[in-house]
């Protein structure tokens, strides 16, 4: 069975497909991790997909629209958290610390929904940041940051988490953060279905649950 | 003399030609014709399209300064280590794009290798500046020139050099007015092949020098944020980067190699 799942999920799904594998012996899972937009290309040109778990709502609704999946369900949700580097020696604090001219941020591209997401966020706290580059994924973002070229910036609570200790975090109120909704659907074209079907039921309550929350995902709301 | 191939490699190299050319009549067709004008007249592609031209410019012009000695050296000058040297710096012809981004982070970086002491020198290329651009794309794009133009002079007839310093040219004058002319055709090959990689140049120039519209956004990083959120749009910028470079190929092979 494949899983097209956007690369946000990357960790959280592989650790899961150990666990379903040591329940499962005879399923055979393959995943293709790729950003949410091009796992909505692929999809539409016939690739082979049973279950695809998209990183925002919008890339999961073209796919409602051209009838290809299943009604969706969220699955998860994430926030938003400050990178920066380890220890934090710039002592970012918070939001409005992102437009200190001795800061060099990078942000995602609003093309992105990380970076659709980070811009609402600092939009309503009426913060004006000059980045240095708006990336194109959030793993390059984190690359920026780890390899010390940047000095901040806004990506998932799961990237830090998942990046080691070669990031901090610096945390984001409850009530200035925005909160990434993942929706989860069976393909329409799918010759499994019903292994489609366990899969998406586990990630709710089962290993996948269990394997996304302990890498920093929540639980839908 | 004029002969018909063997069927089979007719038909091998049609499908070389179809492999090719199919993926860009899938492009033509999809090509919004009516909004062509309107999308490239658009403040963002047209600022995207001026700052691919002059990068991709600046590193043919720092691959041909650096790179034809280098290919002369090459050619002409035996040392231990030859090999050795043509390899390493024709690498990056197949090191992905991606990794030699990296690559140049951790040596012109804050904190690379060169980086740390000299970031903030004015004209130094440290990532997220358009010097950081031309640099990236010199990086991918300089292999091209430099094993072009060995190619060149390793096949020219040195006896004309050999003449010219019976006649008593020194060394300069023999490059420019008996060496130049001779190789004149590989090189323009060469810096052809060269500009056209560093026009198209994505990985590297993402990875190490960014993506801020009007100072490291190229055009195939523009198309490459307009396919997530346009790509109707992102076909018809394809359009333009691809019209250049046929125009490029197509001219200067019929200028130079015209024989060939």
């Amino acid at each position: 069975m494949t899983v097209f799942a956007a690369a946000s999920l990357t960790e959280a799904f592989t650790d899961d497909r150990t666990k379903l594998a040591a329940v499962n012996p005879g399923l055979s899972l393959t995943f293709s991790f790729a950003g949410s937009q091009q796992l909505v290309a692929q999809i539409e040109s016939g690739a082979p997909a049973d279950v695809v778990a998209t990183a925002d709502e919008p890339s999961m609704g073209k796919l409602v629209a051209a009838n290809l999946v299943d009604t969706p369900r969220d699955f998860a949700t994430n926030l938003l958290e400050i990178v920066v580097a380890p220890g934090n020696p710039k002592g970012v604090r918070g939001l409005s610390d992102l437009s200190r001219a001795d800061l060099k941020v990078v942000l995602e591209d609003p093309s992105v929904p990380a970076g659709k997401y980070g811009r609402q966020a600092l939009d309503r706290q009426g913060v004006k940041v000059n980045p240095v580059s708006l990336e194109l994924d959030v793993k390059s973002e984190l690359v920026k940051v780890e390899t010390g070229e940047a000095d901040a910036g806004i990506v998932y609570v799961t990237d830090i988490r998942s990046a080691g200790g070669k990031v901090s975090g610096v945390a984001i109120p409850g009530d200035q953060n925005v909160v990434a909704r993942y929706p989860v659907a069976v393909v329409r074209g799918t010759t499994k279905r019903e292994l489609a079907q366990a899969f998406v039921q586990q990630l709710y309550s089962g290993p996948g649950r269990q394997a996304l929350l302990a890498r920093g995902f929540l639980a839908p709301r | 003399m004029k002969r018909r191939p063997p069927t089979a490699v007719a038909i091998m190299a049609a499908l070389a030609v179809a492999m090719v050319a199919l993926p860009l009549v899938g492009l033509l067709l999809r090509t919004p014709w009516p909004d062509l004008g309107p999308v490239l007249a658009s403040p963002d592609v047209r600022q995207a399209l001026v700052l691919s031209a002059e990068c991709s410019v600046g590193a043919l012009g720092v691959s041909v300064v650096l790179g034809v000695p280098l290919a002369w050296i090459l050619a002409r000058v035996s040392f231990p280590g030859r090999s050795l040297v043509r390899a390493l710096v024709t690498l990056p012809m197949v090191l992905p794009p991606v990794v030699g981004g990296v690559a140049l982070l951790f040596a012109f970086g804050r904190r690379g290798l060169v980086g740390q002491y000299l970031a903030g020198v004015p004209g130094f290329p440290s990532p997220f500046t358009t010097g950081a651009v031309v640099l990236a794309e010199a990086f991918v794009a300089m292999p091209f020139l430099v094993i072009t133009a060995e190619a060149g002079l390793r096949q020219m007839d040195q006896r004309f050099e050999e003449a010219a310093a019976t006649l008593g040219a020194g060394p300069w004058r023999r490059f420019w007015t008996v060496t130049l002319p001779l190789v004149a055709p590989s090189l323009a090959a060469g810096a052809t092949l060269c500009w056209a990689r560093a026009l198209g140049e994505f990985g590297a120039t993402i990875t190490f020098a960014g993506n801020l519209p009007g100072r490291t956004q190229t055009t195939p990083t523009a198309i490459y944020v307009l396919l997530e959120s346009n790509p109707e749009h992102a076909v018809a910028v394809s359009l333009v980067l691809l019209t250049v470079s046929l125009a490029a190929l197509i001219g200067l092979r019929q200028r130079w190699l015209g024989a060939l």
